[in-house]
């Protein structure tokens, strides 16, 4: 290879480098699935990272009685916090109230978030039946599942949140 | 340009040319070309030797400290009742000149406190649909290849104050806070995750901090790809506490939110995993009912520190706007300031460096009569995009839009000199 054409195959393979192609040192340390577990606390929309458990909206109110009500108020309104219950119908508003029932487009978000997040003095402290029992007293409340229905990981992706088709997708994959 | 017409106003209510303040255009038009500035009287005693040239100073320190005189420059913060760490703290604007941010007067977000991190437990999980999940430590980040880059990072709810029926009567930073700029230095995510192996279906990351709400926000691949960080060092030093450290992720240009602080576990996913923090919050909910998910950059924006909002001028004469003006979308290409409320625009000087996704300074000079006076800035970017007034951006959006708030900023001087925020 003549050394003008050495040079113009460096300049192409330059060129096709994306932005930060370097080589690292290879430093990572290998983890097992058994490690990861009890730091692998999301959960996807189609219900993937939901623990094993359940609850229903009775458990939930016995919960949520004793960690959630101080901030949130008697039934999910009235708190010094925030708002989780209520506000149906008044999302396209002048006075938008956005709870998890009038708002969030997720049922699989209320369990992640009082999972990793909540009660905001002793986050992770709930087992996941209790995390499931809140999530369905919340909903309950709302008005979007019955009061006898168990949430577990197969029903909570199914709950269909009312506001779920207001939302636009404005970032795009090219 | 002939170097007299510097001193003639190039816009509305005394606006003067960029170029007036230029050491080779005030040499060339002489002392007599700036007699408006009427210098002050000094009073007939003689100087006095200061008391701190006849004693030694004193000595050095570890770790140094701003003179005591400046102390009083603070961030404004507040957190939500009953609680100390969820809230924010504002960086002191208009108090601050060039374009780099102290690291001590960063803006802070916190979801549930300032998380007091050992750095040698610290680890980053980067795992989900890799061909091997890996972890690694900070000793061993500082083995890679880093980058350093000057960014802006503004908070998606900075500015919001504006979106108030009457003008909040409130310095800058009261307003306009929550936004810095810092050289973060850190390495590139994407040489972590090639070393993790990506699955061709990984087309999203989950990242979350290792703070007492595990914030978690999805980043599209493509971003990560493009110059996503995992900042160890911010202006030099490493990270501060409140910044993230040990390590926190850096999405240049992006909603702040997204820069996840004490970044602990990152999850490559087939999609956004839909955390709290970016559909209930951080979304953007327009009059129709609809909201917009994923308006992740901040876009073209600009406003003057000085003077700005409850300030007090010093009397009719020259001054010097000063401001910062920045994009999400790249580098700012223009600003152009108006005194009298948008009728008439000059352009202002840019500031060097004027780098990609950075503050950038500006600076224009300014003869004040001592009449009524509003003053706005207009910053536009390289793609284009010009930095709307307030009543196109609430006229396109409604008032519960809530983020993203990139609106011209209006400030007005009153005839004995207080500057107030005005809606134009």
């Amino acid at each position: 290879m003549s050394i003008v054409s050495r040079i113009v195959w460096i300049y192409i393979a330059l060129l096709a480098c994306p932005a930060f192609a370097q080589e690292g040192p290879e430093l990572g340390v290998a983890v097992t699935a058994d490690q990861i577990a009890s730091w692998a606390i999301s959960v996807q929309p189609d219900g993937t990272g939901l623990p094993a458990g359940s609850g229903n909206a009775a458990a939930g109110a016995e919960v949520y009685a004793m960690k959630c009500l101080a901030c949130h108020g008697s039934e999910g309104a009235g708190g010094l916090n925030d708002r989780l219950v209520g506000g149906h119908g008044t999302i396209s508003s002048d006075t938008p109230v956005r709870t998890i029932g009038s708002y969030w487009p997720y049922a699989t978000t209320v369990f992640d978030y009082i999972r990793r997040a909540m009660p905001l003095m002793q986050p992770q402290s709930l087992s996941n039946d209790e995390t499931y029992a809140v999530t369905a007293y919340l909903l309950e409340l709302n008005g979007i599942i019955n009061e006898g229905d168990v949430m577990d990981a197969e029903t909570v992706p199914n709950v269909e949140m009312p506001n779920a088709g207001n939302f636009i997708w404005i970032y795009s994959e090219k | 340009m002939k170097k007299s017409d510097l001193l003639e106003p190039i816009a509305g209510n005394g606006l003067l040319h960029r170029r007036l303040f230029l050491k080779s255009s005030v040499a060339a038009m002489g002392a007599a070309g700036l007699q408006f500035i009427t210098a002050k009287v000094a009073t007939a005693a003689p100087l006095e030797v200061p008391a701190w040239m006849q004693t030694p100073g004193t000595g050095m320190s570890g770790y140094g400290a701003r003179s005591r005189h400046e102390e009083h420059i603070q961030r404004s913060f507040g957190s939500l009742p009953g609680t100390v760490g969820v809230g924010s703290s504002r960086t002191p604007l208009e108090h601050l000149e060039g374009i780099i941010t102290p690291g001590a007067l960063h803006f802070e977000r916190h979801h549930n406190g300032i998380p007091d991190i050992a750095p040698l437990e610290h680890q980053l999980l980067i795992h989900g649909l890799v061909d091997r999940p890996l972890m690694f430590d900070l000793e061993s980040l500082t083995r890679y290849p880093m980058v350093s880059r000057i960014h802006f990072l503004e908070c998606s709810g900075n500015s919001g104050a504006n979106n108030a029926p009457k003008p909040p009567q409130l310095p800058a930073s009261s307003i306009h806070g929550l936004v810095s700029c810092s050289e973060w230095t850190g390495v590139p995510l994407a040489v972590l995750l090639d070393e993790a192996g990506v699955q061709s279906e990984g087309s999203w990351i989950l990242a979350e901090g290792s703070d007492a709400a595990a914030m978690s926000r999805s980043i599209p691949m493509a971003k990560v790809r493009d110059d996503a960080i995992v900042a160890i060092y911010q202006n030099g030093e490493h990270l501060r506490p409140a910044n993230g450290y040990p390590m926190r992720l850096f999405l240049p240009g992006w909603e702040g939110n997204m820069s996840v602080k004490w970044l602990r576990r990152i999850q490559v996913t087939s999609g956004p995993t839909m955390t709290k923090d970016e559909t209930s919050k951080y979304s953007d909910l327009m009059p129709d009912g609809r909201s917009k998910l994923f308006t992740f950059p901040m876009e073209v924006k600009s406003l003057i520190t000085s003077p700005s909002g409850t300030n007090a001028m010093q009397g009719a004469g020259l001054y010097q706007l000063s401001g910062i003006a920045w994009s999400g979308l790249g580098r700012i290409r223009r600003v152009e300031v108006s005194a009298d409320d948008g009728r008439t625009w000059a352009e202002a000087a840019l500031t060097d460096p004027v780098l990609p996704r950075a503050f950038t300074r500006f600076r224009l000079p300014w003869r004040w009569d001592g009449g009524p006076a509003v003053l706005q800035s207009r910053a536009i970017d390289e793609t284009g995009a010009v930095q709307p007034t307030r009543t196109v951006l609430l006229g396109e959006r409604g008032v519960n839009y809530r983020y993203h708030y990139n609106a011209i900023q209006s400030w007005a001087v009153s005839e004995t000199g207080e500057v107030s925020n005005v809606y134009s």
